[in-house]
């Protein structure tokens, strides 16, 4: 059931190291990157039908095209390692265990769109695996990795690592850049057309770190290597974290379109000893709710994800067990979301603290089911009224919550 | 003109990166960084010091740094425990730690203790879910804890501080 693209070296010894790194295959797609154009690597990604890991899911190459042609101005390469969605701890693999690959990755993605200067945007409380990362980056500079030329050739790339300060938001590619032009990351209303995305009025292309340590495997071995994984649909693979009260929670790369109920049993060792499965959020905390009955019949693809009413997000399944009480989920959840809204827009700031508040309502015994109409009334109205998609998800996992579990919600007030 | 200054190393290592951007107003993060690594907290003398260097108004700096939640504005304890609280370490028991923290130390979320030598902040995710329950210890991550293994690593910071002095 496992599979190997970008978690190949996870395990070797000091596969972080340069050394070991490239004896086992890091840097080796660079050669065949320098007889492609520029176009050519980007249609290849296109076939491949790579998809945006960061939980979005927009397809890679696509995205790439988006990069004005002869423009003048200097274009960027943003690489999103923000990694905050509660339940999602896989870029910090790539950081910790293959840090060669994400910079083979990003001279791969730097050439198809002609940018010569690549930001890795980190959270801030990931500061061991920062240090772990720029330790590889100045032994690339030092081997001529990286820099004025790339190995040898006429292609310049700088790289540099950008620590973030602790703001959850900052994961949204238009907060991150304005983080990273020192500015409160308050994301950006989106234009009507697709475009690029803008770095100081530069072109930029915002992807996850996942996506682009994808990009060498798809460059060196051909798109249809790539699509040889997965579904028709959601071709190749992703690296999946499962956590909570399971045997073996960990980070799992997996092709799509496994069932869920066997990755947790047969991957996940089952649950802990005297554990039920109640339920699981699939792809981070802003994904709907799945039921241990709707578990058994998800699959772990971007489509059959959408079927069942949910979304595979960032692919981080965080597992809920049946001593769990639910409105206690759901308050855990707001608390996290009101704690994190960048305070923007109206409807998701006050939205956020009005669910709180509710629920604190309830969980003190002072409850109605009225207050459960309120939740759902509060979810709607922050609904696609705001800049960016922190209040649909808001939306998405409380209403899945109240909805799915109402009952427990119904308890809680007759206990009381 | 602000009373504060980088050493010569955090000086050195704020031009080398003000290279790295086409605006130096990307070097906001970075320059508060510097200056928390270098004081353990972010002062308002600090952030003149940054508006100073960056051109800025120093609203500007402190608008910016309030945004921020790992910026401390006021000097913290010299061992810095940063509890995740979310979904799945709840689910895995952070909150029996919480509490252990308020039985032995006495402290609860955003306090110091008397002696000066813990702060406790419970935060939000920190990305080590496959790991939980975990906290941090000055940037530090302790995963799959349990109340005999915060125990013992506050025993060690209090022998720590002992023996230093």
């Amino acid at each position: 059931m496992l599979v190997k693209v970008v978690s190949k070296n996870f395990d070797i010894p000091n596969s972080h190291k340069l050394e070991v790194a490239k004896a086992n295959g890091r840097y080796s797609s660079i050669e065949k990157l320098f007889t492609m154009t520029p176009d050519e690597v980007t249609k290849e990604v296109t076939l491949s039908g790579l998809r945006g890991k960061g939980g979005g899911g927009a397809p890679c190459g696509p995205k790439w095209e988006l990069m004005p042609k002869n423009d003048p101005r200097p274009a960027y390469l943003i690489v999103n390692g923000d990694e905050s969605e509660p339940g999602t701890f896989k870029d910090r693999q790539i950081f910790q265990y293959d840090p060669h690959l994400l910079i083979e990755g990003i001279i791969c993605s730097c050439y198809a769109i002609n940018a010569h200067d690549a930001y890795i945007y980190i959270r801030g409380e990931y500061k061991w695996f920062i240090d772990r990362l720029n330790e590889a980056i100045d032994e690339a500079y030092e081997a001529g990795i990286i820099g004025e030329k790339v190995m040898g050739h006429d292609f310049r790339v700088d790289i540099t690592v950008h620590r973030g300060g602790g703001a959850y938001i900052c994961g949204e590619k238009s907060a991150l850049i304005e983080s990273l032009e020192g500015k409160r990351g308050h994301p950006r209303l989106k234009p009507h057309g697709k475009e690029c995305e803008w770095f100081f009025d530069n072109p930029a292309t915002v992807n996850n770190v996942e996506t682009i340590a994808t990009v060498p495997f798809i460059v060196e071995n051909g798109y249809q290597a790539y699509t040889a994984y997965g579904t028709e649909k959601s071709p190749g693979t992703m690296l999946f974290a499962m956590s909570g009260p399971v045997k073996n929670p960990g980070v799992y790369e997996l092709a799509f379109g496994n069932k869920m109920i066997d990755v947790i049993n047969q991957i996940g060792g089952g649950m802990k000893e005297g554990k039920k499965l109640k339920a699981v959020i699939p792809g981070g905390s802003s994904c709907p709710i799945l039921t241990a009955q709707e578990v058994e019949k998800a699959v772990l693809d971007y489509e059959s994800m959408w079927d069942i009413g949910s979304t595979l997000g960032t692919g981080g399944m965080m597992i809920i067990d049946d001593s769990m009480n639910m409105v206690e989920v759901a308050k855990n959840l707001i608390e996290f979301y009101h704690h994190e809204s960048c305070g923007q827009c109206t409807p998701c700031r006050e939205g956020c603290g009005w669910i709180d508040k509710v629920l604190a309502r309830v969980l003190a015994g002072e409850g109605s089911e009225k207050d459960l109409d309120i939740i759902l009334d509060v979810c709607e109205t922050m609904n696609g009224k705001t800049v960016c998609v922190f209040a649909p998800a808001v939306k998405d996992i409380i209403k899945s919550i109240v909805q799915k579990f109402r009952h427990e919600f119904i308890k809680e007030f007759k206990n009381n | 003109m602000s009373k504060f200054k980088y050493t010569p190393e955090n000086e050195e290592k704020f031009q080398k990166q003000l290279k790295r951007y086409p605006n130096s107003n990307s070097m906001m993060l970075p320059a508060l960084w510097l200056v928390q690594e270098q004081e353990g907290w972010v002062s308002p003398e600090a952030m003149i010091f940054v508006a100073d260097k960056l051109n800025k108004q120093p609203i500007e700096v402190y608008e910016f740094a309030t945004f921020y939640t790992m910026f401390n504005l006021k000097p913290i304890g010299t061992y810095h425990i940063e509890l995740c609280k979310t979904l799945s370490c709840m689910v895995m028991g952070s909150r029996d730690l919480k509490k252990f923290i308020k039985d032995t130390i006495g402290i609860g979320p955003g306090e110091t203790s008397e002696d000066g030598l813990f702060h406790f902040s419970e935060v939000e995710c920190l990305g080590a879910c496959g790991g939980a329950p975990m906290f941090a210890l000055n940037g530090q991550y302790h995963e799959n804890q349990s109340v005999e293994s915060l125990k013992k690593v506050i025993e060690e910071c209090k022998n720590a501080s002992k023996s230093s002095k």
